[in-house]
């Protein structure tokens, strides 16, 4: 009786505590491809490498029109992509505007490595000018705010697949098949993964060699949309390395505590038995 | 709290503090010394784990409102601004969230074993009332908590509960207004959260300690229901369920540590990390897990007001569940037919849950319209006839006989 209440009860808890995660099977969404990143499963970091080329990809590709208005230049430092000369120097690249000076007037200058990034548009309205009537979504989150499939398990196991959707939708697009042809709507782009899709207002932004990479890694379309996918799991979660850590050293800890506890509450038991 | 301490100062300071104020008697009564039946089972120690979770969620949700901005415009980025500037802010945040749902898993194991041990029968109703009160205040401060951060289900699951209130019939668009503190949930609605969301759990505090005085005046229930008759029933409370508690408080902390460090987002939705928008309405709105079950209930009634009674029915009802069970026997061992329908009930409870979960059209409504009226039948018809047709096994003479029988069924196993 004690061994069904226990077991029926872990099961009931962890079916129903992972409901509301599985609900939001988007319909017409394709499950994202699974490719893997290092810095997955609990033990996983980021590869620097990578990142720096996740860098690039997405100063000279996505942030023509994609904001990133969470992270800030340093963050890249206290990641450990870029050194803080790098930092500072890359930073100097952007210009942000700043201001009233004492004339009050706003000025232009170089970026600081505390500058957030500056956002390609001054306002939503002109981003939707710009973009056929839709925001391109700001970046910074976007690896945790969209997830590639869905499915309680599949999720508890695999994790959202966020970078994952990042990188099926870059490298996701077709010429829409059969039927679908027809019903193309002017501007749009056809691509299955997309969570609102199969139709997508971005047009494909990669093109096999557009950005050149110091490291000499390859720079084909998968292998961009692959390093800016990871370059977006770091700036979701620039603290990721750090909890993982933080959180084995305090499972250990826990661990021991409670076999010390637990002997502890034998002993104190054993005249009661 | 019931008659004179069995406390007397030894040095000449603590007589003449202890003639002042008798706090040290106090606590040696109510918390070292206090008899607990000895046999109590690890489904006990969810009291203490709770306690222990509600000084978690007060200790990080104070430091956190050191560092975030009740505004509609702010609200989302200053949760950000924790998440990556404060030291240790990602830790505090992840820690609230998910303290949140550890703190509803152990409610409701908290719960069920109050169900299946009868542990609301005389003399304990007030107790268990007091417990239905506390998971009431619960249940609101948890959902405006999910609506501080601003995210996308934040906005809506703010609008769609607040909307139940419009189907009162003549006053609820009224009240809904009142609610909101504008036309629509808008920055004075996140305002009010936010300070409602701080005081509650203070107001919870005062709550639970009714409800652990309430524990103290007939005594802590036992997996066998019979009453404790002699001292050799129970142990004093320190150091035996000091260390008990204690060991499985630190296995729950393990359990959590696994969500909070590995798994932080999991028990979220990921739409909340898009900053709400008022013009897009997201494909579904689904409430937090811990919600579902009742979700459920709400939307299997065809009618708006109809759905929210049964709603706050689903959870009110089990403030006259002890007079509801006509079953004298307390504990659920003994009662062969009640055992089959307590786990009945709870499958139906998770089963309404995933149903939740689900969109309200077709086969899922179907079944939750069943599941909710199993829900109902279950306190309504159920449980009063259980206890007039069941016979029950017969009870041990004692607590101590008990555990005696069953140390020894242990020790000669061969026989």
């Amino acid at each position: 009786m004690k061994k069904l209440f226990s077991l029926t009860a872990a099961l009931s808890l962890s079916a129903s505590s992972q409901l509301g995660s599985a609900a939001f099977a988007a319909e017409g969404q394709k499950p994202a491809k699974s490719v893997s990143f290092a810095h997955e499963g609990p033990f996983g970091t980021f590869d620097r490498q990578q990142l720096q080329r996740g860098y690039k990809v997405y100063k000279e590709v996505c942030a023509s029109c994609h904001s990133m208005r969470l992270v800030s230049f340093r963050n890249l430092a206290e990641g450990g992509i870029f050194t803080d000369e790098q930092v500072k120097a890359l930073a100097a690249t952007f210009t942000v505007q700043d201001g009233p000076n004492d004339s009050g007037e706003m000025f232009d200058r170089p970026g600081l490595p505390s500058d957030r990034f500056p956002s390609p548009f001054a306002n939503e309205e002109a981003a939707k000018s710009a973009n056929g009537g839709a925001v391109p979504p700001d970046l910074s989150l976007i690896t945790k705010g969209r997830a590639g499939w869905y499915g309680t398990f599949n999720q508890l196991l695999n994790g959202i697949g966020g970078p994952q959707y990042v990188y099926s939708v870059l490298t996701g697009y077709e010429e829409p098949h059969g039927d679908l042809a027809a019903e193309k709507p002017e501007g749009k782009h056809f691509n299955e993964y997309f969570t609102a899709g199969p139709w997508i207002g971005m047009a494909p932004p990669l093109a096999d060699g557009q950005v050149t990479f110091d490291d000499g890694a390859p720079n084909t379309i998968d292998g961009m949309a692959k390093d800016v996918a990871a370059f977006l799991a770091f700036t979701a979660e620039p603290k990721m390395e750090e909890r993982k850590q933080t959180g084995f050293m305090v499972m250990i800890y826990l661990a021991v505590l409670s076999v010390l506890l637990y002997l502890v509450k034998k002993k104190v038991w054993a005249d009661q038995h | 709290m019931s008659g004179p301490s069995a406390y007397t100062p030894k040095s000449a300071f603590g007589k003449w503090f202890h003639e002042r104020l008798p706090v040290y008697a106090f606590v040696k009564d109510t918390a070292l010394d206090f008899p607990t039946p000895k046999n109590l089972n690890y489904w006990w120690t969810f009291g203490g784990i709770l306690s222990f979770m509600l000084v978690v969620q007060i200790i990080t949700g104070v430091v956190l409102a050191m560092h975030y901005t009740p505004h509609t415009s702010m609200a989302f980025d200053s949760v950000e601004h924790i998440m990556r500037d404060v030291n240790y802010g990602w830790l505090l945040r992840y820690m609230h969230a998910n303290g949140a749902s550890m703190f509803f898993i152990a409610v409701y194991i908290h719960m069920f074993r109050g169900m299946y041990y009868g542990s609301y029968k005389a003399p304990r109703e007030v107790l268990w009332m007091l417990g239905v009160v506390i998971y009431l205040i619960m249940m609101a401060t948890a959902f405006m908590g999910y609506v501080l951060p601003w995210g996308q289900m934040s906005f809506w699951g703010a609008k769609v509960i607040t909307n139940l209130f419009s189907a009162i019939p003549f006053v609820g668009d009224a009240i809904t207004t009142w609610l909101w503190g504008a036309y629509s949930v808008d920055n004075p609605t996140l305002n009010r959260f936010f300070s409602l969301h701080y005081l509650l759990p203070f107001v919870l505090a005062g709550v639970i300690i009714l409800h652990i005085w309430a524990l103290h005046v007939p005594g802590n229930g036992n997996p066998t229901g019979v009453s404790v008759k002699s001292g050799q029933d129970t142990v004093p409370f320190h150091p035996y369920y000091t260390m008990k508690d204690g060991f499985a408080i630190v296995v729950f902390l393990l359990f959590f540590a696994f969500w909070l460090f590995f798994q932080p987002n999991y028990l979220g939705h990921a739409i909340n990390y898009e900053p709400a928008n008022p013009l897009v309405t997201p494909a579904h709105i689904v409430p937090e897990w811990y919600y579902l079950p009742f979700y459920a209930i709400l939307r299997a009634i065809p009618s708006k007001l109809g759905g929210v009674i049964a709603m706050f029915g689903s959870i009110l009802i089990l403030f006259v569940l002890p007079w509801l069970d006509t079953s004298r026997v307390r504990s659920g061992t003994y009662r062969p037919m009640f055992k089959w329908f307590f786990w009945i009930f709870a499958l139906v409870c998770v089963a309404l849950g995933y149903l939740g979960s689900k969109p309200a059209d077709g086969v899922y409504v179907f079944w939750a319209r069943i599941l909710t009226a199993y829900y109902f039948a279950h306190f309504i018809i159920i449980l009063p006839l259980l206890g007039l047709l069941e016979s029950p096994k017969p009870l041990p003479s004692s607590i101590s006989d008990d555990v005696l029988s069953k140390s020894k069924s242990k020790l000669a196993p061969a026989e």
